[in-house]
């Protein structure tokens, strides 16, 4: 007779001393683990629930400014370094893990209407309303000096808009027209028109460095390439660009903010009609500023919103609000892709968090793997409606909600009203326009 | 000996025996005689299937690999160039589902999606199965000598030859006064529960056998059961459910659930399934208080009954043959199977939820394939069995009167004669294999038997699920998180897995939603109302069919519209086909920036 009966040494499966971490054995054959599928699905929507409960976006509301925040810019080789420019012509310097002011000045009478930290992080640009240029340097002026720009150029007209060139010493202001400038001229080696216009925003392209973007207030977005002479080419769409931003990843696509309450993602190459169009705010787009992975971009909307959209979706993940919070003017999303930064008319700079339910600062290898792990379960479980109700679900202030609802009202009726219309026309002379197609007037060359 | 769809069937214990470690005096060749060839016959195949597969990143290896070898210094070749390899069998058990079928080209992210992660699970599937060499225990057996069958070795035998640990395994407990007895394991393994058929109920660490509690209920016991840990246990009285701690002090008295002969724990769903003499199955949610539902089975006393580990459905059996499968999520039946002549007596499913063992009063007993519905095996016992049980491991036990018969592979192989045998001092009341242990209890007339039966439990544990080595803060992480993943009963349905796969919409949902946006139905053909005849006027019958006949030729008209575009179309193509491998050749940088 043979015989082996199990019998364990209680030595293998138990700590040897109190100060041992528990021993685990783990056995991963399917059949010791029943209701797979249920068990994990239960998780995700433990992991969604939570996700809900922790997500608090708010950060810090940074206050010092006398006037509305006009514009803001990020350093550009500091993270905790913040810029803005007010309507009162003050530029303030922020150091944001301290959640301070470090630095004032009284840089342009009326409006500054645009700051740019130059891509050394040396010094920085603004342009206000008094017709100047000025450059800065980046430090703080010793015990008992003057706060002096390093250089000041007086332009013949108003200056609306401001970038600088990735890598050369070359920026671009807009106003009446968009111009080109060498960093030690005191006028623009180039300048641009397309008809009489003025124009609102300039931004250059991140990847293809010579290329520029700007938006016109006869309803266009104009682009250059700075070699050229002439302009490339534009779009006209039907309501007024507010600003645009080149995707950091994708040379080709960029996203601009609309009037008519929508973001429309542009391929350069085929303006006929754009990519994507981005829905849901319910008034006016003012700033735009894609997450320097590309993947997702954060919008600032006259209704007092910021929302999140994915590059290629058509709705927001994400709405972020506070009763306090005006008209959200300028946005920015922080080169470390973990925070999101919104000035506002009510003179208040906003920290939020991009991601509202992460949590900040080290996590311990148990943690990220736990969040790691409800990540991938979210993902997989994220179309069935119970966890999808969850995920979806945000709460919106009243009026927005209403707003919201009525456009919802108004749309269908206009669709209804096209569908009516072709129902009783002659076949093909009402065709189906999509909703992409319908906000561009002409592509000019 | 091992559960059904287990695939290392084929494979008998003793070659499976741990071997010394290798020593350098040893000859190499000696330990290559010994490999099996079939084994090496499958790893080949499987090798040969992932060259097949990526012979693009096997091609980039080989240049690799010739590169690496000059890198060695001591000019040595590695001998055993690549990943290990695994056997066919070992990936089979780890396999979830048959790939799914790509979607069309156009939907290139989501094709991109399913490939990405079809090759992580795959990736998954290999690093499971390579895990599988590292599982510290091998199952138990039992060999006899030539001519001796194992069916005639004794418990007393067997408990002399293994070590003394093991042997203690094997013991009686004469309890004469308030038998026969039913026995509960929980689901570590550690703890067991005996509930005299006159109130007497005690709970014991029968390894350390250290009696927890031992309490008279002063009332007839029905059944008894632990929940989730060792913490609770519920017992069926003469009238209501009662449930204890661990100390024997009675926690709850649950009125609702009167009259309980049998329950069941779905340890997973924290549902406690009772099923009564007035014929009621009634599930409570032990982790919330609730019941979640009560459905009257309409089919008198309900004393047989089981569950489905796979999928938690609730099996009973009837007085009148059949077994019918239950969900709390359906007042009628699932499935009812007649599966005797007689009344069924007991009925057992086994833990990967493929077979389920049914005996009558008919002296019969029968297998059944549970997921199709199907006989699989019938065979006849003399005096019929009273009682089943299925181990980790798949061996069936059997209680017939006062002898315990335990089977193995009932449903692979036709079985003339038992694994084991044992007789007991008196009637078998209640039988259960203890998990992750080689061991059967038997409670019956005079007390309780534990029985060392070779091969039953599972070797290998897993310490997240079931540990039976854990202290009590570790339990109280288990629960904790055991509970936060609780499955809601909604989910209990015959195939557990549903909930994974793609819910695809049907045919009449979306002819439903087509209608509603449609506002009427495209499909709906026109009733047939006849005429009013007048006479001498063509036919009710001849109108139509005229009718018929010009509906057709419109239709022919639309058809060659069609056709005509597409021929159109397609010349289209070509043309603008040829204009693009014409305009190809001459192509500058800038073009790009240009429409």
């Amino acid at each position: 007779m043979k015989v082996k009966v199990l019998s364990r040494n209680p030595d293998d499966y138990v700590r040897e001393t109190k100060l041992d971490i528990q021993r685990v054995p783990r056995n991963y054959d399917p059949s010791l683990h029943p209701f797979e599928v249920s068990r994990e699905y239960t998780r995700a929507l433990n992991a969604t629930k939570l996700e809900r409960v922790f997500a608090k976006p708010f950060l810090a509301s940074l206050d010092g400014h006398r006037d509305g925040v006009n514009c803001l810019a990020k350093h550009s080789t500091s993270l905790s370094t913040l810029l803005s420019g007010s309507c009162d012509g003050e530029v303030k310097v922020w150091n944001l893990t301290k959640h301070e002011c470090v630095r004032t000045l009284q840089a342009h009478e009326g409006f500054v209407r645009g700051i740019i930290v130059r891509y050394c992080g040396t010094s920085f640009f603004t342009v206000g309303d008094d017709k100047t240029i000025k450059q800065w340097k980046m430090e703080a002026p010793g015990y008992g000096e003057e706060e002096e720009p390093l250089n000041t150029i007086l332009g013949k007209t108003v200056f609306t808009g401001l970038d600088h060139h990735q890598k050369k010493g070359v920026f671009a202001t807009c106003g009446q027209q968009v111009d080109i400038w060498d960093e030690q001229r005191s006028s623009p080696i180039r300048s641009f028109t397309w008809g009489v216009d003025s124009f609102s925003s300039v931004r250059f392209n991140p990847v293809e460095t010579d290329l520029l973007g700007s938006c016109a207030s006869d309803r266009s977005i104009v682009l250059y390439d700075m070699r050229e002479s002439t302009p490339l080419k534009k779009v006209i769409m039907t309501m007024r660009t507010n600003t645009l931003c080149w995707n950091p990843m994708e040379a080709y696509y960029f996203t601009c903010a609309n009037e008519d309450y929508n973001l429309y993602t542009y391929d350069m190459r085929f303006l006929e009609k754009p990519i994507k169009v981005h829905m849901d705010h319910v008034s006016a787009v003012l700033d735009v500023d894609y997450s320097p992975t590309g993947q997702e971009f954060v919008s600032a909307s006259f209704d007092k919103t910021i929302r999140i959209f994915s590059k290629d979706g058509g709705h927001s993940r994400e709405v972020y609000h506070t009763k306090r919070m005006q008209h959200v003017i300028c946005i920015k999303w922080s080169a470390d892709n973990k925070y999101i930064l919104s000035g506002s008319d009510e003179m208040n700079i906003r920290l939020w968090k991009a991601n509202a339910a992460e949590k900040l600062g080290v996590l311990s290898p148990r943690e990220r793997q736990a969040t790691n792990y409800n990540q991938k379960l979210k993902e997989k479980f994220q179309h069935h409606p119970q966890i999808r109700r969850i995920a979806r679900h945000r709460h919106l202030p009243k009026s927005i909600f209403h707003q919201r609802n009525e456009l919802r009202v108004m749309k269908e009726a206009r669709q209804r009203k096209e569908r009516n219309v072709r129902k009783h026309s002659k076949p093909g002379s009402a065709p189906v326009v999509s909703e992409r197609e319908k906000n561009v007037v002409a592509v000019v060359k | 000996m091992a559960s059904p769809v287990e695939p290392s069937v084929n494979v008998s214990h003793v070659e499976k025996k741990k071997k010394p470690p290798a020593r350098y005096w040893q000859e190499q060749q000696d330990e290559e005689k010994h490999k099996n060839k079939d084994e090496e016959q499958t790893e080949e195949a499987v090798q040969q299937d992932e060259e097949k597969q990526t012979r693009k990143t096997k091609k980039r290896k080989q240049i690799d690999d010739l590169t690496n070898e000059n890198k060695v210094i001591s000019g040595k070749t590695d001998p055993f160039p690549g990943p290990a390899s695994i056997s066919k069998d070992r990936m089979q058990k780890f396999k979830r589902k048959e790939k799914t079928q790509k979607p069309h080209m156009r939907h290139y992210k989501l094709k991109d999606i399913i490939t990405r992660a079809e090759e992580a699970s795959e990736m998954a599937q290999k690093q499971a199965a390579r895990f599988d060499l590292l599982l510290p225990e091998e199952a138990g057996f039992l060999e006899g000598d030539e001519d001796e069958d194992t069916c005639m070795i004794s418990q007393e035998d067997i408990a002399d030859a293994v070590d003394i640990t093991s042997g203690a395994k094997y013991f009686n407990l004469k309890l004469t006064q308030f038998g026969p007895y039913r026995v509960d394991y929980n689901k570590t393994g550690r703890h067991l529960l005996l509930g005299g058929r006159r109130g007497h109920v005690a709970c014991v660490d029968w390894q350390t056998k250290q009696l927890m509690c031992e309490i008279n209920v002063m009332e007839s016991v029905n059944d008894v059961k632990w929940l989730h840990s060792e913490n609770m246990y519920a017992v069926a009285q003469k009238k209501w459910l009662y449930i204890y701690d661990s100390n024997g002090i009675e926690l709850h008295c649950i009125r609702q659930f009167n009259d309980v002969l049998r329950m069941q724990f779905l340890p997973y769903h924290f549902l406690l399934a009772t099923a009564s003499a007035t014929s009621f199955l009634q599930y409570l949610d032990v982790s919330v208080g609730k019941e979640v539902a009560a459905i009257c089975t309409k089919t008198g006393r309900l004393d047989v009954m089981c569950q489905n580990p796979h999928n938690a459905i609730i099996h009973l059996g009837h007085p009148n043959g059949t077994v019918t499968l239950w969900s709390p999520n359906q007042k009628e039946a699932l499935v009812k199977m007649l599966c005797h002549q007689g009344g069924v007596r007991s009925v057992v499913v086994d833990k990967t939820g493929t077979y389920m063992v049914t005996s009558g009063m008919d002296k019969k007993l029968k297998v059944f394939d549970i997921r199709a519905f199907k006989p699989l095996k019938s065979y006849f016992l003399p005096a019929g069995a009273s009682c089943l049980s299925l181990s980790q491991r798949g061996l069936l036990s059997a209680a017939t009167g006062d002898i315990v018969q335990v089977y193995r592979d009932v449903w692979s192989a036709p079985v003339s004669k038992p694994y084991m045998a044992h007789r007991v001092r008196g009637t078998v009341w209640g039988l259960h294999f203890c998990p992750f242990e080689d061991v059967l209890g038997v409670g019956h007339g005079e007390g309780f038997t534990s029985m060392l039966i070779p091969g039953a439990g599972e070797p290998n544990f897993d310490g997240l699920d079931a540990n039976p080595y854990r202290n009590a803060k570790q339990r109280q992480e288990w629960e904790v998180k055991a509970l936060l993943e609780k499955i809601q009963p909604e989910l209990i349905s015959l195939d557990p897995t549903e909930l994974g796969q793609v819910d695809r919409a049907t045919f009449e949902e979306k002819h439903q939603d087509r209608v509603q946006a449609l506002g009427f139905d495209p499909l709906a053909t026109e009733k047939f109302v006849p005429r009013f005849k007048k006479k001498g006027r063509s036919s009710a019958g001849g109108v139509e069919r005229r009718k018929k006949q010009v509906a057709h030729m419109d239709q022919r008209d639309v058809i060659r519209k069609t056709v005509e575009d597409k021929v159109k179309m397609e010349e289209e193509r070509k043309r603008m086909e040829e204009k693009k491998a014409a305009l190809s050749g001459q192509k500058s940088a800038l073009d790009r920036f240009r429409k």
